[in-house]
C-alpha cells in the first residue's frame, strides 16, 4: 500500500482547497461551437494528422483508420485455410454468437425469446462469459423517461454530440428503444438506484439537456451485466468459454455460415455451421491507440472488426477514438483506469494546478478531453506525477460539500475502494487525472435491425458503427449493447428461420490474403490479435519459440 | 544485472513457489507478466470489477492466507502466491417468474438450503477482497431477509474466494445473486414514469415527430440543437 500523494503533490493540493468553497455552485460556461472547434483541433488527438493510415485493400479502402487497427487490418489471417478440415461439423446451430460481452449475452436472450431454442445458440468467447467492457462501465445507462425528457429530446443530445456523424436510423432505434429496455431490465430484477416512490434517481451526463442517466452506484455496468449472464444460465444457453473464433466462415453462396473457434487453452480448432452468426466481440481499447493507457478490459483487441472485414464488412468512423476525460493520472498503479463521468454529474470540478477551473465539468467527452489536454500540454497547468505522468485535479470533496457528508460512500463505492488501497481518501482529497483510450466511436456498418451488408451476418454493441457518429455520449454505450444487441439477436433469430446453408469455405480469408499481396503490402503479423502483449521486456528478449511435447 | 535492476527497487516473489525478481510498486497481476506469464486465465477488466484475478498468498513472516485480487494489489517482498481464476460452486437455476417471495415464505432456502448450515465463523468475510459482509447476507437470507442480503451483497464481484474458503460448502456469489434479483423484480417499487412512457412509444406518440428528426435537414438540426435548453441543477 502507498501512502497517497507525495509532498509536492500535496502543495498543489492545497491550492485547489483555498479556491473550492469560491468555485462551490459556480459554472464555468459551455464552449461556443467555435471555441469547441478550436480546442478539438488543436488538442485533441484524432485531429492530428499524424497516427492514422488509409487502407489499401477490403470493402473500406481509401478510410482512414488508427494506425494500430491499420497494421492488423493489413495483416495476415492468424490461420491457414488450407490446414482446416471444414467437412467435420463441430457445431451445427441456428445461430451462433462471437462474444459473451454484454451485445452478445441480450442477443442470445433476444434469439430464445424469438423462439429459437437454447440448445440450437452457441455463444463462443474468449475469456470467461461476462468479461467485457460492459462489465466495466460505472456511470449509467441513457432512457428517456422523465416527464420532462423525450426519446425526441434524447436524439438531438445523442446526435448532436456526435457531431451530427451518426446514422440517423440507427439514433431514432436507440433512443426510441431506450425506455423498453429499460423496463425490460425491471422484469429481470436489476436493482437501479430509486427514489422511496420506485421511480429511478436519475443524473445528467456530459452532453445530456436532461437528466437521463440510470445507474446502480458505480457498478452499474456490472449489475447489468451479472444479471444478463444469470438469465443466460437459468436458459441454459450454451457458452464456450476461453474459446474465442479466429475467422468467420462462409458458405459457397457467399453468406457468413458460421465461424472457425480455437480453443485458447489446447489450440484445438472447431467448426461451427450457424444460419445466423452475430458479431458481438466489442472495442479496441487495447490496441492502445497512439499509445494512450486505457479503461478497456484484457479482451478489448477488435478481434470482431478484423474477422467482419475480412468478410466484406465495410467499417465506419473508426478514424475517431473516444478519450475518456478523466482516468487515473495517479497513483501509477492504476494510470489509464476509468474514474467514472458519474463524479462530475454529483458535482466534481476539473481545476488546474493553481486551483482554477477551466472548463465546464459537463462538456461533451471530447471537448472536455481536449480542454484537460490543453491545460497540461498547451498552458502548462498540469501536475507532473513522479514517473513523468501529467494531470489535472477532479475536485471530488466538492460532491460531500455540495450533497451532504457520505454522497461519495454512497455513490461511488467502486471509486473509494480502488483509492483507499493506495492511501488516497478521496471524500476529503482531489483525484488527478488525464485523458485514456475509452471507446471505439465507429465500426461495422450494420442497418436499423442490426443486420450487416453481408447476408447472415449480424452485429450489436461497441463493434458496430454508426450509432454515436464520431462521439458517443456518456450512458449511451449500455444503452447501445442492449438495443442493438436485441435487434441483433431477433433478426438472426428469424433470419435463422428460413436460411440455408452451403458448402463451408474460407475462400474469402484466401482472397484477402491474395489482396494484401497485390497491394504489395509486406508484413509479418497475423491477425486478429486475440490477447495483448504486456510481458517484460527482458523476458520476450530471451524467449524461445519451442513447443514442449511429452 | 539488468538495467531494469539497477534503476528500480526489486522485490522478491514466489509464483506457485517459484522464485521471480520484480520491480516494488507493480501490482501482481503487472508483476506476474512482468516475469513473462502471458495470461489466458486469472486475468479480466484489470480494474476491480470482474473477479477473474482472485489470488491467494501469504508472506514470509505470516502463516495466515491472505486473498485479494491480483490486479488491485501491489506485490511486497517475500510474497508467496497462486491464482485462483475459477471456483467449481453450483448455481442452481430459476425462473424469475417463480420467485416472488410473496408466494413463499423463504425461496432462498429453496434453492440454497445449505444457508441452514452456516457456523457462522466469518470465514467467508474474511476472504472477501471487496470487504462485504458476506456472513451478514448470509444470514439475511437464512432469515428471509432478501432485500438485506442485495444490498449487502451489491458490491460482490463473483469472484467465488468466499465459497471456496467455507467449511459449510454454500455458494455465498450465487444466492447473493438469486436475492438480488428478486429485489430488483419484487420487492422494490417499479417507476410509474417509466411505465408511462413504455405506453406512450407503443401508441406511436413519438413517431411522427421522430420521423420528422430522422428527416430533418442539417442546418435546422444543428439550430435545433444549439438552441436546446439544458437543465442544469437537479
Amino acid at each position: 500500500m502507498s501512502d497517497g500523494y507525495p509532498d509536492y503533490m500535496r502543495e498543489s493540493i492545497k491550492k485547489v482547497e483555498e479556491t473550492r468553497k469560491e468555485r462551490m455552485g459556480k459554472n464555468y460556461d459551455r464552449m461556443t461551437p467555435s471555441e469547441g472547434e478550436e480546442v478539438l483541433n488543436n488538442f485533441h488527438p484524432d485531429y492530428k494528422k499524424e497516427g492514422k493510415e488509409e487502407l489499401k485493400i477490403g470493402p473500406s479502402k481509401g478510410r482512414k483508420v488508427p494506425t494500430e487497427l491499420a497494421k492488423l487490418l493489413r495483416a495476415r489471417s492468424l490461420i491457414d485455410p488450407s490446414e482446416i478440415d471444414l467437412t467435420q461439423v463441430d457445431y451445427d446451430v441456428d445461430v451462433l454468437i462471437i462474444g459473451g460481452g454484454g451485445a452478445g449475452t441480450v442477443a442470445a436472450l433476444w434469439s430464445v425469446y424469438e423462439g429459437i431454442e437454447p440448445e440450437n445458440i452457441l455463444i463462443s468467447t474468449k475469456l470467461r462469459h461476462g468479461d467485457s467492457n460492459s462489465m466495466m462501465a460505472q456511470g449509467g445507462m441513457q432512457a428517456a423517461d422523465k416527464d420532462d425528457d423525450s426519446p425526441i429530446r434524447h436524439y438531438l443530445d445523442a446526435i448532436g454530440g456526435g457531431h451530427f456523424t451518426n446514422v440517423p436510423e440507427l439514433v431514432k432505434a436507440l433512443t426510441i428503444d431506450g425506455p423498453k429496455i429499460l423496463k425490460w431490465h425491471e422484469e429481470l430484477g436489476i436493482m437501479y438506484d430509486r427514489e422511496e416512490d420506485g421511480n429511478f434517481v436519475e443524473l445528467p451526463g456530459g452532453g445530456t439537456s436532461r437528466y437521463r442517466l440510470h445507474s446502480s452506484g458505480d457498478y452499474t455496468g456490472m449489475e447489468l451485466m451479472r444479471v444478463l449472464r444469470d438469465e443466460a444460465e437459468n436458459l441454459d444457453i450454451p457458452v464456450l468459454e476461453f474459446t474465442p473464433a479466429v475467422e468467420l466462415l462462409k458458405d459457397d453462396k457467399g453468406q457468413v455460415a458460421g465461424a472457425l473457434l480455437m480453443n485458447l487453452e489446447t489450440n484445438e480448432y472447431y467448426v461451427v455451421r450457424a444460419k445466423s452468426t452475430v458479431m458481438a466481440t466489442g472495442g479496441f481499447g487495447r490496441l492502445h491507440v497512439q499509445a494512450f493507457p486505457t479503461t478497456n478490459h484484457y479482451g478489448a483487441t477488435g478481434d470482431g472488426l478484423i474477422m467482419g472485414y475480412r468478410a466484406g464488412v465495410p467499417i465506419r468512423d473508426l478514424d475517431s477514438v473516444q478519450y475518456h476525460p478523466t482516468g487515473a493520472a495517479f497513483p501509477d498503479q492504476i494510470v489509464g483506469l476509468l474514474v467514472t463521468e458519474k463524479v462530475r454529474s454529483l458535482g466534481a470540478q476539473p481545476v488546474n494546478m493553481d486551483g482554477e477551473l477551466f472548463v465546464n465539468p459537463l462538456e461533451p467527452r471530447d471537448i472536455e478531453a481536449a480542454a484537460i489536454i490543453r491545460e497540461c500540454k498547451g498552458r502548462e497547468k498540469g501536475v507532473t506525477t513522479p514517473t513523468g505522468m501529467q494531470g489535472v485535479w477532479l475536485d471530488s470533496p466538492l460532491i460531500e460539500m455540495k450533497s451532504g457528508e457520505g454522497t461519495i460512500e454512497k455513490t461511488l463505492p467502486a471509486m473509494v475502494r480502488q483509492y483507499e488501497r493506495f492511501g488516497i481518501d478521496i471524500t476529503e482529497e482531489p483525484i488527478l487525472v488525464y485523458p485514456t483510450l475509452h471507446y471505439q466511436n465507429g465500426g461495422l456498418v450494420i442497418n436499423d435491425d442490426g443486420s450487416t451488408p453481408v447476408k447472415g451476418l449480424f452485429a450489436g454493441g461497441e463493434v458496430e458503427g454508426g450509432v454515436h457518429g464520431k462521439n458517443r455520449l456518456m450512458g449511451n454505450s449500455l444503452l447501445d449493447y442492449n438495443v442493438f444487441g436485441r435487434r441483433a439477436g431477433l433478426t438472426a433469430a428469424k433470419h435463422a428461420k428460413k436460411a440455408s446453408i452451403g458448402e463451408l469455405t474460407l475462400d474469402h480469408v484466401d482472397d484477402y490474403n491474395q489482396q494484401i499481396e497485390d497491394a504489395g503490402i509486406k508484413t509479418d503479423r497475423k491477425s486478429p490479435l486475440l490477447l495483448p502483449e504486456y510481458r517484460g521486456k527482458k523476458v520476450l528478449e530471451r524467449h524461445l519459440d519451442v513447443e514442449v511435447t511429452l | 544485472m539488468s538495467e531494469d535492476e539497477e534503476n528500480r527497487e526489486m522485490v522478491e516473489i514466489f509464483v506457485m513457489g517459484k522464485r521471480y525478481k520484480v520491480p516494488k510498486g507493480l501490482t501482481i497481476m503487472t508483476a506476474l507478466e512482468y516475469a513473462g506469464y502471458k495470461f489466458v486465465r486469472g486475468c479480466g477488466c484489470r480494474g476491480g470489477f470482474c473477479g477473474a484475478c482472485a489470488t491467494i498468498y501469504r508472506t514470509e513472516d505470516e502463516y495466515k492466507f491472505k486473498m485479494d485480487l491480483a490486479c488491485q494489489t501491489a506485490v511486497q517482498d517475500g510474497m508467496f502466491l497462486v491464482q485462483l481464476p475459477f471456483v467449481p460452486a453450483v448455481r442452481e437455476d430459476f425462473d424469475i417468474e417463480e420467485v416472488d417471495p410473496k408466494d413463499n415464505d423463504n425461496v432462498m432456502l429453496d434453492y440454497y438450503s445449505e444457508i441452514a448450515r452456516c457456523v457462522s465463523c466469518n470465514t467467508c468475510t474474511k476472504a472477501c477482497p471487496q470487504d462485504i459482509e458476506v456472513m451478514d447476507y448470509v444470514q439475511a437470507a437464512l432469515r428471509g431477509d432478501i432485500e438485506r442480503c442485495a444490498e449487502l451483497s451489491f458490491d460482490c464481484i463473483q469472484c467465488g474466494l468466499c465459497s471456496i474458503r467455507c467449511p459449510a460448502d454454500i455458494k455465498h456469489y450465487h444466492l447473493a445473486q438469486l436475492a438480488r434479483r428478486i429485489t430488483g423484480r419484487y420487492i422494490h417499487e417499479h417507476s410509474d414514469e417509466l411505465e408511462k412512457r413504455v405506453q406512450e412509444i407503443k401508441n406511436g406518440e413519438y413517431d411522427d415527430k421522430m420521423k420528422e428528426m430522422v428527416e430533418m435537414e442539417m442546418e435546422e438540426l444543428k439550430k435545433l440543437y444549439e438552441e436546446r435548453d439544458i437543465r442544469e441543477e437537479g
